[in-house]
């Protein structure tokens, strides 16, 4: 049994599908990428995963049992977790508080809760941030953030959106190896994103979406060489 | 966000506000602390709900005002001493709470505001016409049972202290991350776990609790009420906005030292200083309050409390530029 | 076109239509007899009437709403000011109310500018834990306004009576009362004055440019924040005709500010916000449903139809009537 399953996802907003009759497994321990052009639709079945929209039809399945109409914090209860394509730091909390909160998911006491923040924390490498306000980080760490908070809701299987976008090289090759390492940990990850190398360097494997359909699946080589991804991202001559 | 309460600090003010009313033993003075022991009640119930959770009433006479009747109707209806509604105020405000919460917090933001501030209208124009209930217009009037203030004093005196210490207990602990988590983004925070709904929900019955009991409270001190002046918009649910902003909203002592400062500058223009000042001073202690509201949101935005440190500096660099 | 005849179709089933039928169920009830007809026309033509007025009122807080973001909550003081404006005017310099219009939406549209400038503009992009800011400063504003209003005139009721208070003009049995029927026209008139300003000159355009889209408007080389307090004084300016309008039927006092706000933004809500014609068409159905319930329940329970409309409009079409006239 694959750990995670998206059946026939439609949906719809008025009468245009933004996501339009797309499946796909995961297995457990894969890093699962998900490729498409802008407007593809890839943020929108991360909505549609932890129920941010209600989805028109198709069905949600984690660990073989349906997950769909339940309400986002039950989702993230069951162990699936999500960044931010555009981050949401709760701002005038500091780091360590913004990851205790999260860490709350899963103990009850203040003291378990930042126990298991630090963790998190250092895990991530925010240590020298973590008395300061999430509002005053730089963007990259603000990315960084969000993954911890993800983190340290001890999920199953993470979904990340976009982490690494607006990060310079040296901050995308440190998110890379977090990625990697969080994987080694043995959490599952759907990622979605717009930058080749990442997605390329660490997925098992890609789906290819465009315009709300599925257009290609398999193992990174495959999909790049797919003349349909290729007409997607460049245009008909280079397909 | 929250610092540790410092303790000695804390049980000397507790010791001095206990000990006060024996000290200064004339009912006007006892009757202006009892009025600002009420105020830090509503205050800090506001702003559990407010400046914590990020859920900004404008209607919090709601809960004031059926503490209020609560505890006056069973007098009227059931001819129950109306201290039973110390007991029951606090949890028909509660009843209530859930009612509005359900109502109004699927709304965000000014919408939500306007909600609940047309919440606590409809039970004022409920209060004012279900005459045959609620005695409409005319009020409710009863004997108070002391005559000394004092008992009533240390009666409310318990219950803000009550109120500051559960406020305390909450917001360090899973429940105060949660508060505020939900005030900062509440749609973060529902991915990180957290039942957006059911803690708005929280906060709203605490805050609830504790004003409706000061409305009950009110009764059985003031002995008279009617709609216009416990579910008064102006005066109990802006009044509650204000004393949260002056003090400082998001911090404990906040609310307490807004309400301090509200009735004491009210009562000070009222008074035209004690008599010292000429006598038209004192038809302006309302626009004196109006005057303070403008000015500590252009200057001091987090109130006395918040901007502390703000202050502190302004004062401090004065010092310094004397010697 | 098309959205005028539906704005028109909407405005006749809820100001016309919608009160019939309620009096059709009530002959057939038998609850209702054939007087409550002539009544009910009556008692609509008042409604419309006032409604312009409230109309006049709704469309001030809406445009501020929708520019700023905020909600004005001493739009009922602005009006209330300046029905003490008109009320010096007439009481000392002899002033027909509806001349003073001249007099008060120009001064109150300097205060308000002073106010837009001031007090609320500083506070835009201000960081603090309340995002209410601005609108805790308007109830701050209003207080500061209802006291000086008190301290000058004290809290007695005041009210002028014009010459021809009571006279009235007849179009078969009903009855039209003259100041009201001149102030509605005169709020029309504002108000298709209002539109042309808003569609034909550049300042209107950049005003609802602001309105759709802040950042898209600033780009566009539209100064911003000139616009939004330039705002501000203009939805006062109309707040102030209002109650120019509204003092010959009405009597002044220094609190009336607080239920007049209430009322803009049953209005606002009703309408959409940031609606212009959402705010006309809400505030004449206001003022047809208060004139409902005055008559026909008791005058008690004229305030509650307000909170009722709003109530019912925040359960069932939180878009306001915007969601169906689609302006």
């Amino acid at each position: 049994m694959s750990i995670f399953e998206a059946q026939k996802l439609v949906k719809l907003f008025g009468g245009l599908a933004a996501v339009n009759l797309v499946s796909f497994k995961v297995e457990k321990g894969e890093i699962f990428g998900l490729i498409g052009p802008n407007g593809s639709g890839k943020t929108t079945i991360f909505n549609l995963i932890n129920n941010y929209y209600p989805l028109t039809s198709g069905d949600i399945f984690f660990n073989g049992k349906s997950i769909k109409g339940l309400k986002t914090h039950t989702i993230c209860h069951l162990g699936i977790a999500r960044t931010f394509q555009v981050v949401k730091p709760l701002a005038r909390m500091t780091v360590l508080e913004n990851v205790t909160a999260s860490a709350f998911c899963r103990v009850n006491t203040i003291k378990e809760a930042q126990k298991l923040a630090y963790e998190a924390i250092e895990f991530c490498g925010l240590e020298h941030y973590k008395d300061q306000k999430a509002k005053g980080l730089p963007i990259g760490l603000r990315k960084r953030l969000e993954i911890t908070r993800a983190v340290a809701t001890q999920p199953e299987l993470i979904l990340l959106d976009e982490t690494a976008a607006g990060l310079n090289p040296k901050e995308l090759n440190q998110a890379i190896e977090l990625i990697k390492e969080i994987n080694r940990r043995g959490i599952t990850i759907i990622i979605v994103e717009h930058i080749m190398k990442v997605i390329m360097s660490i997925s098992n494997r890609i789906l290819a979406i465009n315009y709300g359909r599925p257009i290609a699946e398999g193992t990174p080589e495959e999909v790049s060489r797919n003349p349909e991804v290729i007409k997607a991202y460049l245009g008909e001559e280079y397909a | 966000m929250k610092k540790p309460i410092k303790g000695l600090g804390s049980i000397i003010i507790l010791i001095l506000a206990g000990v006060l009313p024996l000290v200064v033993n004339h009912d006007y003075y006892q009757h202006l602390m009892i009025l600002a022991l009420i105020w830090v009640v509503i205050g800090s119930s506001w702003n559990l709900l407010a400046g914590y959770t990020g859920q900004v009433s404008f209607g919090h006479a709601a809960f004031f005002g059926i503490g209020a009747y609560t505890a006056g109707i069973l007098y009227t209806k059931l001819s129950l001493s109306p201290w039973w509604g110390m007991v029951l105020g606090g949890f028909s405000a509660v009843i209530l709470g859930f009612l509005i919460g359900y109502l109004c917090f699927r709304l965000r933001g000014p919408y939500f505001a306007l909600a609940t501030l047309a919440s606590g209208e409809i039970l004022r124009l409920i209060a004012n016409n279900w005459s045959d209930f609620t005695e409409g217009m005319v009020g409710i009037l009863i004997m108070q049972t002391f005559v000394s203030k004092l008992p009533y004093y240390y009666l409310i005196f318990f219950i803000a202290a009550a109120c500051i210490f559960v406020i305390y207990l909450v917001m360090n602990s899973k429940w105060g991350y949660y508060f505020v988590s939900v005030r900062e983004d509440q749609d973060a925070a529902a991915s990180l776990g957290i039942n957006t709904t059911l803690y708005k929900n929280v906060s709203l019955m605490i805050s609830s609790f504790f004003t409706g009991t000061a409305g009950a409270f009110y009764m059985n001190y003031m002995g008279f009420i009617d709609p216009s002046v416990v579910f008064s918009l102006h005066n109990i649910s802006i009044q509650a906005i204000l004393v949260g902003i002056i003090g400082g909203v998001a911090t404990l002592w906040g609310p307490a030292i807004g309400a301090i400062v509200m009735v004491g500058i009210q009562e000070l223009f009222r008074t035209a200083v004690f008599g010292l000042a000429p006598k038209w001073v004192s038809q302006g202690h309302a626009l004196a309050f109006g005057l303070l509201v403008v000015l500590t949101i252009l200057y001091l935005s987090n109130g006395l409390v918040g901007d502390w440190p703000k202050i502190k500096k302004i004062l401090f660099r004065k010092t310094v530029q004397e010697k | 076109m098309a959205t005028i005849a539906r704005i028109l179709i909407l405005a006749g089933v809820i100001l016309i239509g919608l009160p019939y039928a309620l009096v059709g169920i009530g002959m057939a009830m038998g609850t209702m007899g054939i007087n409550d007809l002539f009544q009910m026309t009556q008692t609509i033509v008042i409604g419309v009437l006032i409604g312009g007025l409230y109309a006049l009122i709704g469309i001030g807080m809406t445009l501020i709403m929708g520019v700023m973001g905020i909600i004005n909550l001493a739009h009922g003081q602005i009006l209330m000011t300046s029905m003490y404006v008109t009320f010096v005017s007439f009481k000392y310099l002899g002033l027909d109310p509806y001349v003073s219009i001249l007099i008060t939406m120009p001064s109150l549209f300097l205060v308000a500018l002073f106010i837009g400038r001031y007090l609320l503009d500083p506070l835009i992009g201000r960081e603090s834990i309340l995002p209410e800011n601005q609108v805790l400063m308007t109830v701050g504003i209003g207080l500061c306004l209802t006291e000086i209003m008190r301290f000058i005139f004290t809290s007695n009721y005041q009210s002028v009576r014009t010459s021809y208070a009571n006279k009235a003009y007849y179009i078969g049995s009903v009855s039209f009362n003259y100041p009201l029927t001149i102030a509605f026209f005169i709020a029309l008139m504002l108000t298709v004055g209002l539109f042309l300003f808003l569609m034909k000159t550049d300042i209107g355009r950049a005003i609802r440019a602001t309105a759709q889209d802040k950042e898209a408007a600033t780009l566009m080389g539209i100064p911003q924040r000139k616009i939004t307090f330039s705002t501000y004084a203009l939805g006062s300016a109309l707040d102030a005709a209002a109650g120019s309008l509204l003092l010959p039927v009405y009597y002044l006092f220094p609190d009336l500010g607080g239920p007049f706000t209430l009322k803009a933004f049953v209005i606002t809500i009703l309408g959409g916000l940031g609606s212009t014609v959402g705010a006309i068409l809400g505030g004449l159905t206001l003022g047809v449903y208060e004139s409902l319930g005055a008559t026909f329940i008791s005058m008690g329970y004229k305030d509650a139809v307000g909170m009722v409309i709003f109530l019912l409009v925040l359960t069932f079409m939180p878009g306001g009537l915007k969601r169906v006239t689609k302006i």
